[in-house]
């Protein structure tokens, strides 16, 4: 990539946050706190100490794969919104596969978790990528909906035959047992997730940018005329992408289960799905860009709670924040290739 | 209508960074003439109008307009003034129909619109202009040449005495392109319009200009009557010092033994256009290897659905194509195996992928294979970048950097870079559209000269072409299309160039 056109990568996204900073600033001053303090205690309990790195990067993990399971079919022209439904869905299926083959060696569990998770993951997202090319089903509609759908057949499953009987207050599922538990990363108090996420984003990167499928992938998605042309399977493309993206999704729902809850509950759907939404959008679909913004917004995350109790800020609070910079994301797209200082002189 | 306007362009100059686009160029367009401006592709022409309709600022230089000094900051001053452009791409809404198109350029639409009365209005003017258009088409619906019309007429509605046209009989048939130029050209000599046209056609300058102007890299590099100038002489204006490539002599047909002389069967193959209406009703059509066969016709008579139906961008709804005998169904493993290649027409809209690099775009069709892929899924980079950086010096592609953006060349180099990655040697069938469509005189010897090449190494060649002088200079066979079938066929010998054009309007 030539050198201005990858700093208009960089600086525009990071001009668009920047902004969106001020603008919850001002929001932030017309409920009558300091915005500095704000960002100051953002700061703090983000990266401000490594307790508050160990619960950023906690939240980091899922983000990693959620956003991916944006950020790849983006490649192809597809806008995927419903991530959250196959992170779901994976959970559940982890712990009905660790329940089915309870006894079994933890790492067969864990395997047999992952394994399952990804695939039923894969499976729900291909489905909207299916609607897409055989039946002309918006993508973006086809898949926020089908989330819905797996949270009814989550609660389904988790109120009838899967709950636990003990599980009274909250219905929830048996817990697959401490010993298949996947633990943490030596030396911190982050669970494995954070380690598949980032190797997730380096093999996606290297799947666009360095192999044959990929670059059919980056060809359908810029232009599907040239495509046919050139005789690329279009559908199954499609479908392929979507398949690896709710893959990553359902992954992430492996690890909120196998690594942090332990049963399924609602507790399942904490919208990691939607923030990833956001994460991949900021990152322009770069599976490698992925990664620092990832960190950045599970940094707002992980802070959400030390705003509440030292500022007495609900805890939306940090929902307006990505709000704000959403939208503020997704209108500096307008920006890409006006700004002179950017564009390579004509030869 | 008021009389139409004259502007003076005295010593413009125009940078782009180090580039010099315009260089001191000084040039007077006389009120109530067709003025015609000859160039290259890049020699600076686009550039020049879009000075003086006020798109770019120029550097250095004045416009006068009637004697006085104007400065044009934006196309909106030029359109207050009377000047106005057709754009080389279509600029009409196209879900609107021809009515509204008309009404909705009009520089203040009121907020409620009296329909009755804007159409008793359109329906005047029309009357005074020769062109027949239907008012309530969509644009969509239009073939090319009709959207070109109706460009033309926005500007006369809007009452633009001065016009500027970039290539505007590119689309055009030449009974239409002959239609519409001499009309502007009457128009001209009844002093109601000026008309400055960017052209590449030169028979055009010939028949309907008066004066005429070349530049080259971005210099005035002649000009004079066009009753002074023979076509030789223009040419050699435009291309300057350097030599256009030899035609190659059409050779008597060579079937190399390893091809079946069938390249091409189609067999009552139908298609449906974008609306789900039949725009291919039972095609039948053969072309063998060592064979150019022209297929001529209108715009908008089914030729670009069988061009997209063979290139695999449109399904057919019925019948089958044969490649060497064989079933085909453009899928990317025939395509390899048959050696079937395309050259569509917009290549950039149809045959590349606009925002990936020019390296990229040229391994569209072997990227997946050996050497430019490791096993068929790895791709080797450096490989691709080699392969780019030999095909652009063969096809002389500018710039020569494989990492730009294939948007940001030119449409001739965008073009060459097409011609490069779909002549490769393996190809024994070429699906071709027209292929010369705005290009520059040497772009397009150069064309035709590979097309030709292509025929007499056996290939066989299907050319959809919208130019009736392209078809008949290359073709071995011709056929005419017509309302979604082929209605006549002949070969090149025995052609008559006034029963094609009949058998084109479906006589």
């Amino acid at each position: 990539m030539p050198f201005r056109a990858g700093l208009e990568a960089v600086l525009i996204p990071l001009a668009a946050l920047i902004f969106s900073m001020v603008l919850f600033g001002a929001v932030i001053s017309l409920v009558g706190v300091d915005p500095l303090a704000v960002y100051a205690l953002i700061y703090k309990g983000a990266f401000g100490t490594w307790f508050s790195w160990q619960n950023t990067l906690r939240q980091t993990a899922p983000l990693l794969l959620t956003a991916l399971c944006v950020a790849l079919p983006a490649q192809l022209g597809l806008v995927v919104i419903g991530g959250e439904g196959a992170l779901v869905l994976g959970g559940l299926a982890a712990v009905a596969i660790a329940l089915a083959v309870e006894g079994a060696p933890p790492v067969f569990v864990q395997f047999s978790m992952m394994l399952v998770g990804m695939t039923v993951g894969g499976l729900w997202i291909a489905l909207a990528g299916v609607l897409r090319h055989y039946r002309g089903v918006n993508e973006t509609i086809s898949s926020l909906l089908l989330f819905y759908i797996a949270v009814a057949i989550m609660n389904h499953l988790v109120e009838g035959i899967m709950r636990d009987p003990a599980s009274l207050n909250k219905p929830s599922t048996r817990h697959i047992g401490d010993a298949n538990m996947i633990g943490a990363i030596p030396g911190m108090d982050v669970h494995w997730g954070l380690v598949f996420g980032v190797v997730a984003c380096i093999v996606v990167y290297i799947l666009i940018f360095h192999t044959t499928i990929g670059f059919s992938f980056r060809v359908v998605g810029g232009n599907l005329r040239a495509a046919k042309m050139a005789g690329l399977p279009v559908g199954r493309l499609i479908v392929i992408s979507c398949f690896i993206a709710g893959g990553a999704a359902g992954l992430a729902g492996v690890f909120e289960i196998a690594a942090v809850h332990g049963q399924a509950n609602a507790s399942l759907i904490a919208k990691y799905g939607f923030t990833g939404i956001l994460v991949a959008f900021i990152a322009r679909h770069n599976p490698l860009a992925i990664i620092p913004v990832a960190l950045l917004l599970g940094g707002i995350e992980a802070s959400g709670g030390l705003l509440q109790r030292r500022l007495d800020l609900p805890d939306a609070t940090k929902l307006v924040l990505q709000g704000i910079a959403f939208v503020v994301i997704l209108a500096s797209e307008a920006l890409f290739g006006r700004i002179r200082f950017f564009q390579a002189r004509p030869a | 209508m008021s009389s139409a306007i004259g502007i003076d362009i005295v010593g413009m100059t125009k940078r782009f960074g180090p580039l010099v686009a315009l260089d001191h160029v000084t040039l007077k367009v006389a009120p109530g003439r067709v003025h015609a401006l000859l160039g290259e592709n890049g020699a600076g022409k686009s550039t020049l109008v879009k000075c003086v309709i006020g798109y770019y600022q120029a550097d250095q230089g004045d416009l006068f307009l009637a004697g006085q000094r104007r400065k044009m900051l934006s196309p909106r001053d030029a359109h207050a003034v009377g000047i106005g452009m057709v754009y080389q791409h279509f600029t009409l809404v196209p879900n609107m129909t021809v009515a509204e198109n008309l009404v909705m350029a009009r520089a203040s639409v009121p907020f409620k619109i009296n329909w009755r009365r804007e159409r008793e209005k359109i329906d005047s003017f029309l009357q005074k202009t020769p062109f027949g258009v239907r008012l309530d088409d969509p644009v969509t619906d239009l073939a090319a040449g009709e959207k070109q019309k109706v460009e033309i007429l926005k500007q006369l509605y809007l009452e633009r005495r001065f016009l500027i046209l970039d290539e505007p009989t590119s689309v055009l048939t030449p009974g239409e392109a002959d239609e519409v130029l001499g009309i502007l050209k009457d128009m001209a000599t009844n002093g109601d319009i000026t008309v400055l046209m960017i052209t590449h056609k030169l028979r055009e300058v010939s028949a309907f200009a008066e004066r005429v102007a070349v530049l080259r890299s971005g210099r005035l590099v002649g000009e004079g009557d066009v009753s002074d100038l023979d076509v030789h002489d223009m040419a050699s204006m435009m291309i300057g010092s350097r030599t256009l490539p030899t035609p190659v002599d059409r050779e008597a047909r060579a079937f190399p033994p390893t091809t079946s002389r069938q390249g091409l069967q189609i067999r009552g193959l139908s298609a449906d256009d974008d609306a789900g209406a039949k725009a291919l009703r039972e095609v039948d059509l053969t072309v063998q290897a060592g064979e150019i066969v022209g297929i001529a016709g209108v715009s908008g008579n089914g030729q670009r659905e069988l061009v997209e139906t063979l290139a695999g961008q449109r399904n057919a709804s019925g019948g089958k194509i044969l490649v060497h005998g064989e079933t085909y169904q453009a899928t990317r493993r025939e395509m390899a195996a048959k050696g079937v290649f395309c050259l569509p027409e917009e290549p950039l809209r149809n045959a590349c992928v606009p925002a990936m690099s020019v390296a990229e775009n040229l391994s569209l069709r072997a990227f997946d294979r050996r050497p430019l892929a490791w096993r068929q899924w790895w791709l080797r980079k450096g490989a691709i970048r080699q392969m780019a950086r030999q095909q652009i010096a063969r096809y002389n592609i500018k710039p020569p950097i494989p990492e730009m953006p294939i948007a940001s060349l030119s449409g001739g180099n965008v073009q060459r870079a097409v011609l490069a990655r779909e002549l490769a040697p393996e190809v024994t069938l070429l699906v071709v559209a027209n292929p010369c469509f705005g290009l520059d005189i040497v772009a397009v010897a150069e064309v035709r000269r590979a097309l030709l090449e292509a025929r007499n190494r056996g290939v066989s060649v299907l050319l959809v072409s919208e130019d009736l002088d392209e078809i008949l200079e290359l073709s071995d066979r011709v056929v005419v299309m017509f309302n979604g079938k082929l209605v006549y066929e002949t070969p090149i010998e025995d052609a008559d160039l006034a029963v094609i054009g009949r058998r084109m309007a479906g006589h």
